[in-house]
């Protein structure tokens, strides 16, 4: 096993082991056994989740990028079943998942980073406003074309940034190359951001008082916010390991992380909210869709992959003073 | 096999059994209808021995137009190819759909509808036709079987040919109990309120 990944994998086998012993004690207690069954389901689906990502760590690049563009492409399943759009657009949603979706993955392939950046924004939004337009139907177009981008960006762009991870050249402190061939920023980014929603969640579910937006997403509460944030501030500093920062630095992303997941959150639930929805899918047991489960992270992917980028220069700039 | 498999990896569909067992007896499926999927979609997602059983029933200048889909018309789905617009007495869909249902143990799928629906109209359904009255009548005994087909006519609207495989999802309710003396009116009433009482359910 690669060394970077053992403590991971050691450290998922208690936490998920733990989980799964709590859940099917709960569930032979008569009194708690609607939790029980809650929480072994929603277990069994993060074994899952877990083995498939340290399976394409531990693979290295080529995977990550297939696999996050095989969550891009259910992810965009669950969107476009739940948006409003009409015949007419058929086309454009053709091509934002078989032509946009596919092509975005390989620019992360390929490692071109100046078109991977601009290829959804600028392309990507000429070819389905064209298409929205091509069969003459102009009713609601503003807001069609709308929808469907907006599902592009968010779920196929802003996803690509995550294996993009994979493609970053950082110096590390001591000279050379910081090596990072099976993932290791992914999987900072990928279990802080969920650590924070299941910290965000169990704060919320233990202390919860204050909500935030009540009418948008009622579970969320301030105490749960700021305890996920100062839990996922811990579990970065905790891996900081993983990433050529010190634990300070790595503390500074998982606040970040924390506070654009929550964002993520709700952005998300304003969708679902406004189609009159509870959950995206039923892919994952008790997870509701693959939505459900990277709202958060899709938002928080291409910030910690610019800030990665941004303070990776600035290392290699400031390298011989510090 | 391999065919019903494609069709349901291609439509990536769920099958949810809400009021019945999938059993291999003789029923009539009863679906709403929005897309050439449709009928291959609801074959598809039968068991095995339940799916061999299973006739079609689809429109003669559809599934007639080329070779390859009277292959799949004839071959796969066994469908009764019935004709739309003017109907004569030698030629007409209840005699045959009587036919394929009088002696042999084969299942029917039927869209009372008659029509795909305008994925972009307003309605739910659009009225079902007196065929499945008929057919009700004629056999008492087949059970009549309600399906509710989502997003299928999003995945291939009326008129495209490119297909966008969102999450759709099949639910067979509960076969549709007898009533004595009922009428047409009611009968198909009831019928629709099934297949939307499913859509609901759906819904949650």
């Amino acid at each position: 096993m690669p060394p970077t990944l053992t403590p991971i994998v050691y450290a998922l086998l208690a936490v998920l082991g733990t989980a799964t012993v709590t859940g099917i004690a709960l569930k032979l207690n008569p009194k708690t056994r609607d939790l029980g069954c809650d929480v072994l389901s929603r277990t069994i689906a993060w074994w899952f989740m877990c083995g498939v990502i340290i399976g394409c760590c531990w693979h290295g690049r080529g995977a990550l990028t297939i696999c996050f563009a095989l969550i891009s492409f259910q992810g965009l399943r669950e969107y476009f079943a739940v948006t409003r759009v009409r015949t007419a657009d058929q086309r454009a949603l053709f091509w934002s998942m078989f032509v946009l979706l596919p092509l975005q993955y390989y620019l992360v392939w390929i490692e071109w980073y100046g078109m991977f950046c601009m290829f959804i924004p600028v392309y990507g939004f000429i070819a389905l406003t064209v298409f929205a337009c091509v069969r003459g139907d102009a009713t609601d177009f503003l807001a069609r074309c709308a929808k469907i981008f907006f599902g592009v960006v968010i779920i196929v762009y802003f996803v690509s940034h995550v294996p993009a991870l994979a493609t970053l050249q950082i110096p590390a402190f001591e000279g050379g190359m910081f090596v990072h061939e099976h993932g290791e920023f992914i999987l900072f980014l990928l279990i802080v951001s969920q650590g924070n929603d299941v910290c965000q969640y169990l704060w919320g579910k233990s202390l919860g008082r204050h909500k935030i937006t009540p009418h948008l997403s009622p579970k969320k509460t301030w105490e749960g916010f700021i305890g996920g944030v100062v839990s996922s501030a811990g579990i970065a500093a905790s891996l900081a390991w993983l990433i050529p920062f010190n634990a300070w630095q790595a503390a500074g992303f998982g606040v970040a992380i924390a506070v654009l997941g929550f964002a993520g959150d709700i952005v998300m639930s304003a969708i679902k909210r406004d189609a009159g929805i509870k959950d995206y899918g039923c892919m994952l047991g008790g997870h509701g869709g693959i939505l459900d489960r990277i709202d958060g992270l899709a938002i928080a992917a291409p910030v910690f992959f610019h800030l990665m980028r941004y303070y990776g220069d600035w290392i290699a700039e400031h390298q011989d003073k510090l | 096999m391999i065919i019903a498999w494609l069709i349901r990896f291609v439509t990536g569909i769920q099958s949810r059994w809400l009021g019945c067992e999938p059993a291999a007896r003789q029923r009539i499926y009863f679906a709403n209808h929005g897309s050439n999927l449709d009928g291959p979609t609801i074959w598809a997602s039968l068991p095995g021995r339940a799916r061999r059983a299973c006739r079609l029933v689809a429109a003669r200048d559809y599934w007639d137009a080329n070779p390859w889909r009277r292959f799949l018309a004839v071959k796969v789905f066994r469908a009764l190819l019935i004709k739309r617009g003017h109907i004569s007495r030698d030629d007409n869909p209840m005699d045959q759909m009587t036919d394929a249902l009088d002696g042999t143990n084969d299942s029917l799928i039927i869209f009372p509808e008659g029509t795909r629906k305008d994925h972009d109209a307003e309605e739910e359904l659009n009225p079902f036709k007196a065929g499945l009255y008929r057919l009700h009548q004629r056999f008492p005994e087949i059970e009549l079987v309600p399906v509710y087909l989502r997003n299928l006519s999003r995945i291939l609207p009326k008129g495209e040919y490119l297909p966008v495989p969102v999450v759709s999802s099949i639910s067979f309710g509960a076969p549709l109990e007898r009533v004595e003396n009922e009428t047409k009116a009611d009968f198909l009433a009831r019928a629709e309120a099934a297949v939307l009482e499913l859509k609901e359910n759906e819904d949650h």
